[in-house]
């Protein structure tokens, strides 16, 4: 159990990720689940450059995560797992994983079809879909932006957008 | 001769302070163009780094190396953009860059680099030796 945060963010490995949760946590190995970073070098090499010392960042697809998600989650560095989207999250939720987590949603910005709910939760039918299996699926999911910031679940930020 | 333009991109407010500071001090304006990343998702961020870049050869500043201004002006760049990414920002860099605008843009990106690394002392008091 070596994996201590599973976090939504669209930004995926960025300041509020590195410096806000990783220092407080930390964190040591970044695992980032996503099929399309998995498949580019130059992008894992662009989100891996300026990593703190002492930390490392692993690119794994969905597919992946699943299959080697006991090997990670037993590595000696603490580790964050990040997802780009609720997508990701659910299929890891899906396959049994989460089951003794608890599920940070730490950034989804505007787009079209959703609507917002926190400055930087924005929620469609989708995310909400893919968050209600999440929950039921872990030990809960909520909203925090940073660690010392407001945790709001997942039930205010539907009843928000209902 | 041509004169580049540049573009700080940063995290809050960090940017438009920058700028405005860079612009009392120096008294050159209109030099450097403010981006926050402040409630944007990557693409609106991206988007927002290319309009202020334009078509003309620009150099990008941004303040951390690894962060979401760094990765949308990297992408941007990557997609075609003619525009150096910096990371590091910081106001010696940016006084430097205004007053050296009409050197190659290679050339300039190292040069402030260096300004911005030459900026950045450890002033010991005895007390503390």
């Amino acid at each position: 159990m070596t994996l201590v945060l599973f976090r939504i963010d669209e930004r995926l490995l960025h300041g509020q990720v590195i410096v806000g949760w990783g220092m407080r946590l930390g964190i040591e190995l970044y695992v980032i689940v996503d099929d399309e970073l998995a498949e580019s070098e130059w992008e894992r090499d662009l989100y891996s450059a300026g990593l703190p010392e002492g930390t490392t960042a692993e690119f794994v697809s969905v597919e992946q995560a699943i299959d080697l998600f006991g090997e990670l989650d037993a590595r000696a560095a603490r580790g964050a797992l990040l997802t780009r989207g609720t997508a990701e999250m659910r299929s890891l939720a899906d396959a049994g994983l989460l089951l003794d987590r608890r599920v940070n949603l730490g950034g989804l910005h505007a787009a079209e079809d959703r609507r917002r709910v926190l400055t930087y939760v924005h929620l469609g039918q989708r995310e909400a879909e893919d968050l209600e299996a999440i929950q039921k699926a872990s030990i809960g999911v909520s909203a925090r932006d940073l660690p010392a910031g407001r945790e709001v679940d997942l039930e205010s930020l539907i009843d928000v957008l209902e | 001769m041509s004169e580049v333009r540049g573009v700080v991109v940063a995290h809050g407010n960090l940017a438009r302070c920058l700028v405005e500071t860079v612009e009392s001090i120096s008294g050159v304006e209109g030099a450097l163009k403010p981006i926050s990343n402040e409630g944007c998702s990557p693409e609106l961020l991206m988007a927002r780094i290319r309009d202020a870049v334009g078509a003309e050869p620009a150099l990008v500043f941004v303040d951390l190396a690894s962060g979401s201004c760094s990765h949308a002006a990297r992408l941007v760049a990557r997609d075609g953009g003619r525009m150096p990414v910096v990371s590091g920002v910081n106001l010696p860099m940016l006084l430097d860059f205004v007053f050296h605008r009409d050197m190659d843009l290679a050339q300039l990106s190292e040069r402030v680099v260096e300004k911005g690394r030459a900026g950045a002392i450890a002033h010991l008091p005895d007390l503390c030796l």
